[in-house]
This record gives C-alpha cells, sequence and structure tokens, in this order.
C-alpha cells in the first residue's frame, strides 16, 4: 500500500486530450517530488467523459451509480486532487462543473487540490483564479498557490528554465507535493456518526 | 404482512395522448383506485398530502372519509401528513375523528413534505423543518394520549387545559409511522416512541435505504422497545405489470421517459437496475419484492406507487388487478414463510387496543374527578388565567 492516494480528474473531451495529458504531467511530478520525500503513491486517473451520462443522471436522480461510484469513492478519499479542465467560453466546463456540483459540499473540506486548465491562447490563463480557485474555496479545499494552465503553445516542446511549462509543472508539483506530504487524512464524514440522539434535539427546542 | 398503495395524487398529462386530466377527473380517480385497492384484497390505501399543483390531495381526510364510508375492510393512511405545517392539535382532532367514523381503520404516516416554499404558505419557516417536526409530533402525542393537556412549547400558542376531542377510538391513538428517505433524525425519533419507520425507496438505490432502515431498527432496539429485528419498517415500491416483460416495457417506457421526478435521465433499464422499480411480468415483480427483505429485513409493511406519470385509471385499475390478484398473494406466502415467529405484524387498532387491555387499562374511562368539559377547574390554575385575561383596563 502506498503512503498517499491522488486522485486526478480531466474534463477533456478529445483523444487524446491535452487535459488529459496536462493532469497526467502533474500527476509525474507530484509523485516524483513525493518519492523525494520518501513517500510512495498511487495516483488514479479518471475522465469524466467516461462518466459523462452518469453525472448527469447523478444531478437527475440524487444518487450516483455504475462507474461514477468509484469515482466519487476514489475523489472524495484521496489524499490530494489533482483537477484539470478545457476552458469553455471563459470558464471551466459545463461537464467540469457538473462533477464538482455532485460533489457532497463537505467532501473536499481541508484536502489539497491542485488546479489545472487548457485552453487556446494564454490570454485565458486568469480563468483559473477568477472562476477554478473561487470554486474550490467555496468547497474549503487547500487549494495549491500555483495553478497551472497550458495552451497550445505551451506543448509546442520549447521549454526555457523561467517560464517554460516543464518548469512551471516542476514548480507545481513540488509544491503540491508538499501538501499532500503534510495533509493528515480525515475520518470519513458518516451520516450516522454524528447523528443527534432524540434527547438532544428535544432539548435544544 | 400488509401491502397496499400510495398516492401521490399527481395531475400529469398522459405522454402518449397528450391529454391532462382535471383535477376532478384525478380525484376520482384516486376515490376510485382505492376503492379498487380494497377489492383486490389490498390491506392499505395511503394519500399524499400536498398544497401546490399539480398535485390533488390537499385534505387527507375528508378524502379518507368518504372511503371509510364506501370501504369495508382496507386500512387508510396518510403518506405523508405535514407534521411540520399543520397544526398539532388540528392532526390529533381530524385523525380521530377519522379513527372512529373508520372504526380504527386509519393510521398516518408523518413527513415533512417535498417542497420548501409550502413552510410559509402555512406561516412556518423552512429553517425549523426539523425542530417542528419533533416538536409537534410531541404534542401530538399528547393530546392522543393524555386527556387534559398543559403545552408550551417554541412553535404555536401554549395550550391551557386543552382536551382534543373526540378522544382516539377505545383510547388508542392511531398507530404512527415516520416517513424519510434521508434524515438519520426523524430514524431517531420513529425508533425513540416505538413507531413504525418508513423509507419511500423508489427513488433511491437499496443500500440507502438499508443504512437508516438499519439505524432505526439499532435505535428502536436501543429504545427498550424490542429487538432490532422487531422494529416496525415499511417501505415503498414502484411496479409496472403485464403478462409479458417486454409488453411492460414496452407500455410503460413513455411513462417513463416523461415522468416529473426521473424523466430524461436514465433510462428505464438503468434506473429499474438501480433502484425498486420493476418493469416486467407478475413473476419478476414477486421476485424483486421477495428479496427486499434480505436488504432490511423482515418488514411489515410493502405500499406500492401505482397511479402516477400520467398512467390512464383504466391501466392503474388493471395494474391493481395483478398487484391483488397474483402478486401479493405470492408475496404474503413468500415471506410469511421465511419470516420468524417473533416478528410482530404491524399494529393495527385491534392489536393496540388488545395489547392496552393486556396491560390492564379498560377503554374509554374518563377520568371523573376532573371537571366534565375541560378536565380541571379554572382554580386549578389561576395564573394562567391571570396571564390571559388580566390586561388590565380594556
Amino acid at each position: 500500500m502506498s503512503d498517499r492516494t491522488i486522485a486526478a480528474i480531466s474534463a477533456g473531451l478529445n483523444q487524446p486530450s491535452s487535459t488529459r495529458l496536462l493532469a497526467d504531467r502533474l500527476a509525474d511530478a507530484t509523485v516524483t517530488e513525493l518519492e523525494m520525500r520518501g513517500l510512495s503513491a498511487t495516483v488514479e486517473t479518471f475522465e469524466l467523459r467516461d462518466v459523462a451520462h452518469e453525472i448527469l443522471n447523478a444531478m437527475l436522480t440524487g444518487f450516483p451509480s455504475g462507474d461514477l461510484r468509484a469515482v466519487l469513492e476514489s475523489v472524495t478519499g484521496a489524499d490530494g486532487l489533482i483537477a484539470v479542465t478545457p476552458l469553455f467560453t471563459t470558464t471551466y466546463s459545463g461537464l467540469f462543473k457538473t462533477f464538482v456540483d455532485i460533489l457532497d459540499k463537505d467532501s473536499l473540506e481541508g484536502v489539497p487540490v491542485m488546479l489545472g486548465a487548457t485552453g487556446g491562447t494564454a490570454r485565458h490563463s486568469l480563468a483559473l483564479e477568477y472562476s477554478m480557485r473561487p470554486l474550490f474555496t467555496y468547497l474549503h479545499a487547500d487549494v495549491a498557490r500555483t495553478s497551472l494552465f497550458a495552451a497550445t503553445d505551451d506543448w509546442s516542446g520549447e521549454d526555457d528554465a523561467r517560464g517554460g511549462l516543464h518548469t512551471r509543472i516542476r514548480r507545481a508539483g513540488r509544491e503540491f507535493a508538499e501538501m499532500v506530504a503534510g495533509h493528515e487524512k480525515a475520518v470519513p464524514i458518516d451520516l450516522y456518526t454524528d447523528a443527534p440522539t432524540f434527547d438532544q434535539m428535544f432539548g435544544q427546542l | 404482512m400488509q401491502f397496499g398503495i400510495f398516492s401521490v395524487g399527481d395531475v400529469t398529462p398522459d405522454p402518449t395522448t397528450g391529454r391532462t386530466p382535471t383535477e376532478v377527473e384525478r380525484i376520482k380517480a384516486m376515490l376510485t383506485i382505492a376503492q379498487k385497492a380494497e377489492e383486490v384484497g389490498l390491506d392499505v390505501f395511503a394519500t399524499g398530502e400536498h398544497h401546490n399543483p399539480p398535485f390533488v390531495p390537499s385534505s387527507p381526510t375528508t378524502m379518507l372519509g368518504y372511503l371509510a364510508a364506501k370501504t369495508d375492510r382496507i386500512l387508510l393512511s396518510t403518506a405523508t401528513t405535514l407534521i411540520t405545517t399543520n397544526d398539532p392539535v388540528k392532526i390529533a382532532e381530524d385523525y380521530a375523528m377519522l379513527q372512529i367514523i373508520s372504526d380504527g381503520r386509519v393510521d398516518l404516516m408523518m413527513g415533512r413534505g417535498n417542497t420548501g416554499p409550502v413552510y410559509p404558505w402555512f406561516g412556518k419557516d423552512i429553517r425549523s423543518g426539523l425542530n417542528l417536526a419533533i416538536e409537534n409530533y410531541a404534542l401530538l402525542r399528547r393530546l392522543w394520549d393524555e386527556e387534559v393537556v398543559d403545552w408550551q412549547g417554541t412553535f404555536r400558542t401554549p395550550l391551557q387545559g386543552f382536551t382534543s376531542t373526540p378522544r382516539p377510538l377505545d383510547g388508542v391513538a392511531p398507530f404512527v409511522w415516520h416517513g424519510s428517505i434521508r434524515s438519520p433524525e426523524i430514524a431517531e425519533q420513529a425508533a425513540h416512541y416505538g413507531d413504525g419507520f418508513f423509507h419511500n425507496n423508489i427513488f433511491w438505490p437499496m443500500e440507502h435505504t438499508r443504512k437508516l432502515v438499519l439505524y432505526y431498527r439499532r435505535r428502536f432496539e436501543h429504545y427498550g422497545h424490542g429487538g432490532a429485528d422487531q422494529a416496525i419498517v415499511g417501505l415503498g415500491g414502484q411496479v409496472f405489470m403485464r403478462a409479458s416483460s417486454q409488453a411492460a416495457v414496452d407500455e410503460f417506457r413513455p411513462y417513463f421517459d416523461n415522468a416529473p421526478v426521473y424523466g430524461h435521465g436514465p433510462s428505464l433499464e438503468e434506473f429499474t437496475e438501480q433502484t425498486p422499480l420493476t418493469v416486467g411480468s407478475p413473476q419478476q415483480v414477486i421476485d424483486r419484492y421477495a428479496s427486499m427483505r434480505d436488504e432490511v429485513g423482515d418488514y411489515q409493511r410493502q405500499l406500492f406507487l401505482m397511479d402516477h406519470a400520467g398512467l390512464p385509471l383504466k391501466t392503474v385499475l388493471e395494474q391493481l388487478d395483478l398487484l391483488g390478484g397474483e402478486v401479493v398473494p405470492a408475496l404474503r406466502k413468500e415471506l410469511g414463510a421465511r419470516r420468524p415467529a417473533h416478528v410482530p405484524d404491524a399494529p393495527t387498532h385491534a392489536s393496540l387496543v388488545a395489547a392496552r387491555r393486556a396491560a390492564g387499562v379498560t377503554p374509554g374511562e374518563v377520568p371523573t374527578a376532573l371537571d366534565h368539559w375541560t378536565g380541571r377547574s379554572a382554580e386549578d390554575d389561576a395564573a394562567a388565567a391571570d396571564a390571559v385575561t388580566v390586561r388590565g383596563p380594556a
């Protein structure tokens, strides 16, 4: 068993997908950095497209079904979450948001989260800061300082020591690994553990 | 074990014809359906209580009072009575009256309703939903169980020396179920009182239902009402049947695809796999519902939702013929054979009266030492009288 588990979700739609590629690169960088700290890590990566129908059904019926259950279990039980979406029309994709919407609102509380996004040009990069970050702040996740935006140009292979994609991924991975390493897993919240007794309910009237 | 039907009373267009029944048609259809339920040998008819379109049953005791006169045997119940927004004094009166009119053929299921806006319609605050359920029910119990009630709570004006009339039939209040699909608090409330707990699982996977029911069972035992396997459990159900399963699927699919709750979401096949909805032959329904006990333990009441999603009355009546004629007799036999002797049936008026007699309480005893009308004299409570009458010069 590994010391840490990391869940990565990619809302990319194409095959192959640059969003998925970014998620994988971020996950690899994090694992490498964790290993340098003497911690082994397992990564489970999910393409939301694979459970797109189940996500919408969960929104409509109120309960998850099929493979989505395993995805939710992994995402809400991990020591860290890497969340990567393409930017559509100024913000995260609808599929990405719908997935976040079906998460229990307390399920990411205190969980280290690294944000990533892909888009056509670097002009969209601040979407990570004005829409992605507030979303996870609202969920009381522990959001990493460095988020990672990859435009089409970034994949061209050129890199320089100061601002290239590879450098930025390494920095993001290092930062995130530190958060994941220091993260103490919370006891999973059960609906019934904290259920009040009758006397408690009657007493507070 | 009791088998019956419960109706939400929704007015929904028939997706195959586009026709929407009128309120009058829908209400009359509910009355026909309830009487048909008795005719085909079912044990329970329960009506919902809703106060907004597209639902019609806003006045359950009016409907159930009529049905009490038109039927002889079937138990009349609710699914659910809004314990949050109804005045518990009125619930106590209405259902004691219905109990007498129906010769004890009544019980109730308490619920908090399915829509937030209902609270302000009756002058209540949704943020107090759970507290209303706790306090109102505590008062309701006292109004039925005690002749004369002094009461002060958070949510309604105090009561001084109040006697709810008529008194419950034979001095025994109707049996109460508490319905909830996701609140351990309500399971706890049911367990505390030793009342029944009903999980309307029709839109939920069984493992969700199972957790809540097992929680109720544990708490029932904790409060000393009996073993966990003796707690009083009810489940919802939803079926559509034809002689061949393909015919059932073909006929029901348009109703499923457009149903208000789950329509335009999962496929019929997915939803039948994930929830208790069963669409097929009577034998498929028998097999599916005979297995529910494997999830929640031996239980006492199974109610089916049969008239919904725009199904025409004629179809619903045919479904009831299949339910009463084939499914329920087979389930009675199969579940009866597997049920251990120490698991009780759901309490009825007769069983509650018998239990009371066994405990040495004679029904209908009126405390004679007290004032005939109010149960006490004004002098007993001068302070309370002052509080409401002494206001200085008018």
